[in-house]
């Protein structure tokens, strides 16, 4: 449990918001041209970090917008948010 | 060789204080090479080990643990013990470990203290009552006993259960599985020890893997805090950080690392003697022979490694408890702790070998894994030793997730886990 600091509303309490996982995995542009292969990549296959991860959410019980945040999975750490298209503060 | 442990053995052993017991395992320094090291000394890691070496003869092999043996999610689960899932290979896979624990303690000369008390579901709505109906109907084709009980034999076998029809999660009946029941966590991760290591497996403790070294498409060994140990065979079973170890060698798996959390209360008298769980409200009882009330509450949904869980969790399983037991709203809760769960998708596990040759992965019991304990064993013991997979474990492949044939028991078991 820990505070998030929403990049719209400021900081505010974990259980407001739900997680989206891994960030940055990018949709495919043409699915139709998609082998087995690289969908199971898509849809199931995670790096699952521990460190340093940059993943998605969502503030659910608040603005209920979608950003990015960058977050130690070994400890819980946050060491930023960044919104939807921007680039991650670290990389 | 190890001593029998008996009612004779005690009774000696009493006459001199109980100081002159046999240590139950060696503390070996890691050989150079071995025919196959696991990586992992949890409860799967270690029924590995003793498979490996009582039906497949081999006895040159190690068991590499970075902490301490059943210090991980051995030693933090809810000790719940079934089989009632609801698809073929499920069943299979489930059953077949049941019907391990139903003779562990006597085979493996350690009392494990497997007491088939029960296990209930709960049905707190008309599709929860309709998904049961029908898992009860595909335990019974797969020969896994249940029995669907309407509220008053909810009530009667379990008279602490409020079955008020006002509640907000009325409880409209349940299945029961009489053959499941609970066993004593530490004791099977102990008991399985004991049992490799008398058959000569060297149990390695505090030996971090930091890496794997690879020629090509098959392995060489691995690198360990401990130094390097040459092996041509490597199973992993290291649970929640199966993900760390498989990025050491640019495998990615279809998991999640997340918290799950259990809590147990103050030690009172005997007052519920079989598990009940319900998935609706996400909430499981049980209670320990020292009497306390174990409980386990879910997941946090994100990943995380840090063996804690959220707050918001507890409390929300407290509740549901208060609510389905009032009896219990006086009862202080005395520790709380978490394990770190990898699941995956479809809620199912993997034992499977891998593209690299020589590397197996036994890891996605997410929140369920420790009934399976001595089946995983047997099953990812025969997948090493032969190279290729038992018939029970052959659905449970990676490959699955590229070829979409899931083991979908999301939602669709007894689930709650």
């Amino acid at each position: 449990m820990f505070l998030i600091n929403c990049p719209y509303c400021g900081e505010r309490d974990q259980s407001e918001f739900s997680a989206g996982g891994e960030a940055h995995i990018v949709r495919p542009k043409q699915p139709t041209e998609l082998s087995d292969d690289q969908w199971a990549e898509f849809l199931f296959m995670r790096k699952n970090i521990k460190g340093i991860q940059l993943e998605r959410w969502n503030h659910a019980h608040g603005c209920r917008k979608w950003f990015n945040m960058v977050r130690d999975t070994s400890n819980d750490k946050i060491h930023g948010v960044y919104k939807m298209g921007e680039k991650p503060p670290i990389k | 060789m190890k001593n029998k442990y008996s009612i004779f053995s005690l009774i000696k052993n009493a006459f001199s204080y109980h100081e002159n017991w046999q240590r139950a395992w060696r503390d070996p320094e890691p050989k150079k090479e071995y025919d196959a090291v696991i990586v992992g000394g949890g409860g799967h890691g270690l029924a590995t080990a003793y498979y490996m070496a009582k039906k497949h003869n081999m006895k040159n092999i190690a068991v590499v643990e970075k902490g301490w043996i059943g210090g991980g999610n051995t030693g933090r689960n809810t000790t719940i013990i079934r089989s009632n899932y609801l698809w073929d290979a499920s069943a299979g896979l489930y059953d077949h470990a049941l019907k391990i624990w139903e003779g562990l303690s006597q085979e493996l000369n350690y009392n494990v203290m497997f007491s088939q008390r029960g296990v209930m579901n709960l049905a707190h709505n008309l599709q929860d009552v309709r998904d049961l109906k029908r898992r009860t109907h595909a335990n019974r084709l797969n020969g896994i006993d249940a029995v669907w009980l309407n509220t008053e034999e909810v009530k009667k076998f379990c008279p602490i259960i409020n079955t008020s029809p006002d509640i907000r999660y009325p409880v409209l009946g349940g299945t029961l599985q009489r053959r499941a029941g609970t066993a004593r966590h530490d004791a099977v991760a102990w008991g399985y020890a004991r049992g490799a290591d008398s058959m000569g497996v060297d149990i390695i403790q505090n030996c971090e893997v930091k890496g794997i070294k690879r020629n090509r498409d098959s392995v060489e060994g691995i690198e360990t805090t401990k130094g390097f140990i040459k092996t041509k065979k490597i199973g992993v079973v290291a649970a929640g950080h199966s993900s760390v170890i498989a990025n050491m060698v640019d495998i990615k798996l279809p998991l999640e690392s997340k918290p799950l959390q259990a809590l147990v209360s103050e030690p009172v008298k005997p007052i519920i003697d079989t598990v009940v769980m319900s998935n609706a409200v996400h909430a499981y009882v049980s209670q320990s022979d020292k009497g306390e009330l174990v409980i386990g509450a879910g997941t946090d949904a994100y990943v995380s490694y840090t063996q804690r869980g959220s707050h918001d969790v507890v409390e929300g399983t407290l509740k549901a408890i208060l609510e389905l037991y009032p009896i219990f709203s006086r009862m202080k809760m005395l520790r709380q702790w978490g394990g770190i769960v990898d699941i995956c998708p479809d809620a199912s596990p993997i034992i499977s070998k891998t593209h690299i040759k020589g590397l197996y992965f036994n890891c996605g019991w997410g929140t369920g894994g420790f009934k399976a304990t001595p089946g995983s064993g047997d099953l990812f013991a025969h997948t090493i030793a032969n190279d290729e997979p038992h018939k029970l474990n052959a659905d449970f492949n990676i490959n699955r997730f590229v070829s979409g044939d899931l083991v979908d028991e999301h939602g669709a078991a007894a689930v709650a886990h």
